[in-house]
């Protein structure tokens, strides 16, 4: 179940700042937990987070154990041009999530 | 004062005090509130808006399993019941109901199973997973808004008032009932975190102390561990008991599946 909510204003004026708000569903297995025979389960975690805006990146963040399960981000960013940003989580297994939104600027 | 009077005084305090337990009963309509009103700001927000509420990633996810055709007779719930936005719409708010070929109560959760293994001819999900959890919060979620209106089926009685001797009942290490936190004591709190009214308004609901989604009879357990009392297995005839004396309890009040609680 990688299942992903993004939320970016599909309308917005130019030079307008924006809030964009994703969360995505995933397990965030720190590392840490002991399984029944005291042997932790493997690390797995979302570790990167990128945004672009028409392929110029406006927002990244490194994510660490002690993360939330589900993690939710919020940033905001300038409305310059209509495009599509493209919100992209990579996680420990080397899988990809990506979700695109579109944006009218007016 | 004497000692006497001082006596006299503490011993009228404790009569009182006796006397309040004693008299506990349920609370008033006009005070009925739900955990959402509990809650802090933050945490309201997070499940007022659709983006922000983890448990949206359930209902998507029943959303999918809605129209997905599944076991052997190749039958999704949508070829039954269509728009679940029309054919869903307050059904959680009054259940659990009557199976009139178990002769049992059936809570929202085994009602999908049993249509599962009746009608889909599947295998049934098991409690507590991510597929029944899904289908569940979606079904429930179709609800939103909708008051809790129990049925007023002649045959659920038996059942409901079990629920409400349970609710009644002290049990566990710590000799508690769910009605001395829950009817006598919603106004104060435990360790920091309000201890609020018990009204299953929300179920299934995200967490944010499991980080995940959980049924009402998963939080039952927490509270049953809480008193260290037995916790019976998921599916449980005291679990549903329960529920339905709990959702009676809780009528009137709006639902706003899906939840977030912390």
């Amino acid at each position: 179940m990688a299942r992903a909510l993004v939320n970016v204003p599909t309308r917005a004026k130019r030079g307008q700042v924006i809030e964009i708000k994703a969360l995505i569903s995933h397990p965030m297995e720190t590392g840490y937990r002991p399984d029944i025979n005291g042997k932790p389960y493997p690390r797995d975690i979302i570790n990167k987070f990128i945004c672009t805006y028409n392929s110029t990146e406006v927002f990244r963040a490194d994510l660490h154990p002690a993360i939330s399960a589900n993690p939710f981000l919020s940033f905001f960013t300038v409305a310059t041009e209509s495009g599509t940003l493209t919100l992209t989580w990579t996680d420990d297994g080397g899988q990809l999530y990506v979700e695109k939104a579109n944006i009218i600027v007016e | 004062m004497s000692v006497a009077a001082d006596r006299l005084v503490a011993g009228g305090f404790f009569l009182l005090f006796a006397f309040s337990v004693a008299l506990a009963a349920e609370i008033p309509r006009g005070e009925r509130r739900s955990g959402y009103a509990f809650m802090g700001r933050e945490t309201q927000a997070m499940q007022d808006d659709r983006t922000t509420n983890p448990g949206m990633l359930w209902v998507l996810e029943g959303e999918a399993m809605w129209d997905r055709k599944e076991g052997a007779a190749k039958r999704s719930c949508a070829q039954c019941h269509g728009n679940a936005a029309k054919s869903m719409k307050g059904v959680a708010a009054r259940y659990p109901a009557f199976d009139a070929k178990l002769h049992w109560p059936v809570d929202l959760a085994q009602r999908i199973n049993i249509c599962r293994t009746a009608r889909q001819r599947a295998s049934p999900l098991a409690y507590e997973s991510k597929e029944l959890l899904a289908l569940t919060a979606y079904v429930a979620a179709q609800s939103q808004g909708s008051k809790i209106a129990p049925p007023s089926d002649k045959r659920l009685t038996p059942f409901r008032s079990a629920g409400r001797d349970f609710f009644n009942l002290r049990q566990g290490q710590l000799n508690l009932s769910c009605a001395q936190c829950h009817d006598d004591n919603w106004r104060g709190r435990l360790a920091g975190s309000a201890i609020t009214q018990a009204h299953p308004t929300g179920y299934p609901l995200y967490r944010l102390e499991w980080q995940t989604m959980g049924s009402l009879q998963r939080r039952m357990r927490n509270c049953l561990i809480g008193m260290r009392a037995e916790p019976f297995e998921y599916g449980a005839p005291n679990y549903v008991a329960l529920e339905l004396y709990m959702m009676w309890r809780a009528r009137g009040l709006p639902m706003d599946s899906p939840a977030v609680r912390p």
